[in-house]
């Protein structure tokens, strides 16, 4: 029997994975088993086969390439069809530095041996075999900082919740992954859920936590089953659950589903919403960390964060803060999405140059036109120009460069790119996305988008005006704004305006409206054609 | 309990006095609280309950809202203000198919904005069986455009593909999930 790994991911299975699973199960000789995706999307369905010299690859295969690629020996691992050779080998990979992702598309994503096996746990026995505050100070050696977007030093979020006094707390890890061009939580999560479960469990035991909560949107419902199994794997196997590893500490852990609210990715509005209630933002103080699931101190991180935390456990909190640049230490997930020939998943050291991450892993663009414009770390972040990509990728650098990291997504646009239209879309989708508690946020955003087409279509006359009150909308939200859906708005606004101020010229331009996330389905919404 | 609920409001049903409005029964409503009763053991369930209703019937009705609120002691306001929250709950029965594009950032840079269009003269061919939305991301922006029929993911949608995916779903059954039955009349009339 010949094993061969078709990737059960979610965005192989969305370009055709399972009909190619089906029709390589139907030659003889042949076990298909699932594994996570390696990272490289733009290969999906990317096969692996296993041979005496590794595992080889083969990219971009159709269910009707199937019979071909068998007779041209490729069970053999021949360099038939698209054929990449030994995978671990392909320098896509091997340029990466892949510390939380290690694990990533090896293995069935809840073979709970296989995850043994590759060193899995080993952080989690670690940490119960330390003092609590010692496996806090190991994180704080390790420089990590939040992934999901606000880059908070995460050792010092669990030491707050160690250091609180309170008869219950809670660790929350938020998979909403809402910014568009971000989808490494939902790979990790599909992929190589245990080492999620892991640092989460190292982060209980760290504070002190007995229960876990994970929220998952919904629009992720792979992502939703595959941590279903991974916990029930994990309970049973005795790593999660009402005695960790034999230690008698306590932790379980919940999957809770989104429902379709940007919001909710802030992480006071995902509280409130794994309470049951409205996502919307409460005020700070008091912090998740003193006061957060049903006012008990909680852990929250990203999916990222926690990822990060099981080689730092095993490895140690030094050799994490090895890699990296100035203070963003360690590897950040980046993604490469959009117009880019080459997407997907690289992890690499904190730092590496935006352009080796567009032009070098991502090949420049995939209509093959010229990039004209990256924006950095989802919709509330920056638009850059294709002559400002020589900035290293880290919090403090590319927020020198009037951009932040965000969730490391990196989303790619041709000469097509239009400034205007897409400034205009970042106000609609504030407006549409706000959760309603303060209104710079709320009607600000709804003025934004007005004024910005007045600014490209409206009286000549009133142009002038239009940029100055765009500027004033722009301050009022970013300092009258309770939190950074409409503190952060005007960054890709302000970005676009600053960077490609020709867009936003009178007339000519043509029609500037885009997209109404408002707009129902049966509302008449002008739509530029495609380019 | 449903003085809160504001002047909006329609009322199934006569009311008596200006009491408040009996808490529904039937087959529908002892389906609803036995949906809410399996979750009686979790922390703060409501999210996760109307998630199994409007899984198991299709959509949350308001007469749902008032057994979930007395089934698991909150106000009626309470629940409503989340299910109006949330732009997964359906309020009203859903069509048979449901075809969600997605207009964000990464796959408006690959065209998703013609794909939205095409689709948008898709469903009108199609007929009031299909559903078009719009949605901001489902996690494939490195194959985008993107569209969901059904719930099943698409990458790499050019606009030929969206317009045969909104011609297939018209050609089949309605989606699971979507229920068999029609709105009654009751329920018709409050729309
Ligand atoms: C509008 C908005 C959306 C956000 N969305 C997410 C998200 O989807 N995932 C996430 O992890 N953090 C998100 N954040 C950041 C969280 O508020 C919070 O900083 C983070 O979850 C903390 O975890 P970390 O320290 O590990 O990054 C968002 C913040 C804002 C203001
Ligand atoms: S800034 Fe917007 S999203 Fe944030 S709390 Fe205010 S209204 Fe809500
Ligand atoms: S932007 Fe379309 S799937 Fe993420």
């Amino acid at each position: 029997m010949t094993i061969v790994w078709v990737p059960r991911d979610s965005s192989a299975r969305a370009v055709g994975a399972d009909e190619v699973a089906a029709a390589l199960a139907q030659q003889p000789g042949v076990t298909v088993r699932r594994n996570g995706t390696r990272g490289m999307l733009w290969r999906e369905p990317l096969v692996e086969v296993e041979t005496p010299a590794g595992r080889v690859g083969y990219a971009n295969v159709a269910p009707t390439d199937v019979p071909g690629l068998v007779s041209g020996g490729m069970l053999e691992g021949a360099p038939v069809g698209n054929s990449l050779g030994p995978v671990a080998e392909d320098p896509w990979l091997t340029a990466q530095h892949r510390v939380s992702c290690a694990r990533l598309g090896l293995a069935e994503p809840t073979d709970i041996a296989a995850y043994r096996d590759a060193g899995g746990w080993a952080g989690l026995r670690r940490a119960l075999d330390m003092d609590p505050a010692d496996v806090v100070e190991e994180v704080v050696t390790s420089g990590l900082r939040g992934r999901g977007g606000a880059g908070f030093p995460t050792g010092i979020k669990w030491r707050t919740v160690l250091e609180a006094q309170a008869d219950q707390k809670f660790v929350a890890c938020n998979l909403d992954e809402g910014d568009s061009g971000t989808f490494a939580d939902r790979i990790l999560a599909e992929g190589d859920p245990f080492t999620l479960l892991e640092g989460m469990a190292i982060a209980a035991v760290a504070v002190g936590a007995t229960e876990g909560y994970l929220y998952v949107r919904s629009e992720y419902p792979d992502a939703i089953a595959t941590l279903g199994e991974a916990i029930s794997v994990a309970t049973a196997e005795g790593y999660l659950g009402e005695d960790v590893l034999g230690s008698g500490r306590s932790f379980t852990v919940h999957v809770r589903r989104g429902a379709g609210a940007y919001i909710c990715g802030e992480e006071t509005s995902m509280l409130e919403s794994i309470e049951g209630r409205r996502g919307e933002v409460r005020a700070k103080p008091p912090i998740p960390a003193l006061s957060g699931l049903w006012g008990w101190p909680t852990v929250v991180n990203n999916v990222l964060t926690f990822a990060a935390v099981p080689a730092i456990l095993t490895g140690g909190g030094e050799t994490y803060a090895a890699a990296g640049d100035g203070r963003s230490r360690g590897t950040q997930v980046f993604q490469l999405a959009g117009n880019v020939a080459r997407g997907g998943l690289v992890e690499a050291d904190l730092g590496t140059d935006l352009r080796e991450l567009v032009e070098g892993f991502g090949g420049g663009t995939r209509s093959g036109r010229p990039v004209r414009a990256v924006q950095v770390g989802g919709p509330l972040g920056a638009y850059l120009p294709a002559a400002g990509l020589d900035v290293a990728a880290g919090y403090e650098t590319l927020a020198e460069a009037g951009g932040m990291l965000g969730h490391g997504g990196i989303v790619v646009f041709d000469d097509t790119f239009d400034a205007a239209r897409m400034a205009r879309f970042a106000m609609e989708f504030c407006a549409a996305e706000s959760c309603g508690k303060c209104t710079p946020c709320r009607i600000g955003s709804t003025r934004g988008a007005e004024t910005i087409d007045r600014i490209r279509v409206g009286p000549p006359a009133e142009r002038e005006a239009a940029l100055v009150l765009l500027e004033d909308l722009c301050t009022t939200m970013t300092s009258g704004s309770l939190c950074a859906m409409g503190g952060l708005t005007p960054m890709p606004v302000r970005s676009a305006l600053k960077h490609f101020p020709e867009d936003f010229a009178p007339a000519g331009g043509g029609d500037a409206t885009g997209p109404d996330p408002r707009a129902g389905a049966a509302a008449a919404s002008t739509t530029r054609s495609a380019p | 309990m449903d003085e809160r609920e504001g002047p909006r409001r329609r009322r199934r049903g006569p009311r008596q006095d200006g009491g408040p409005a009996p808490v529904p029964e039937g087959a529908r409503a002892d389906a609803v609280r036995d949906l809410a009763r399996r979750r009686a053991g979790e922390r703060g369930p409501l999210l996760e309950v109307l998630h199994d209703v409007q899984d198991a019937l299709g959509w949350i009705d308001e007469p749902d809202v008032r057994v979930l609120a007395d089934e698991l002691n909150l106000s009626v306001a309470e629940v409503h203000g989340v299910v109006s929250f949330y732009h997964d709950f359906r309020r009203i029965p859903p069509p048979a198919h449901t075809v969600r594009v997605c207009r964000a950032e990464a796959c408006q840079s690959v065209g998703a904005e013609g794909v939205y269009a095409a689709a948008q003269q898709a469903v009108r061919t199609a007929g009031p069986d299909v559903e078009l939305q719009q949605v901001f991301c489902l996690g494939n922006c490195a194959l985008g455009p993107t569209v969901e029929a059904d719930g099943v993911l698409h990458g790499r949608v050019e606009e030929s593909r969206v317009q045969q995916l909104v011609a297939e779903l018209a050609d089949r059954p309605p989606a699971p999930g979507v229920p068999e039955t029609l709105p009654t009349a009751d329920q018709e009339a409050r729309r």
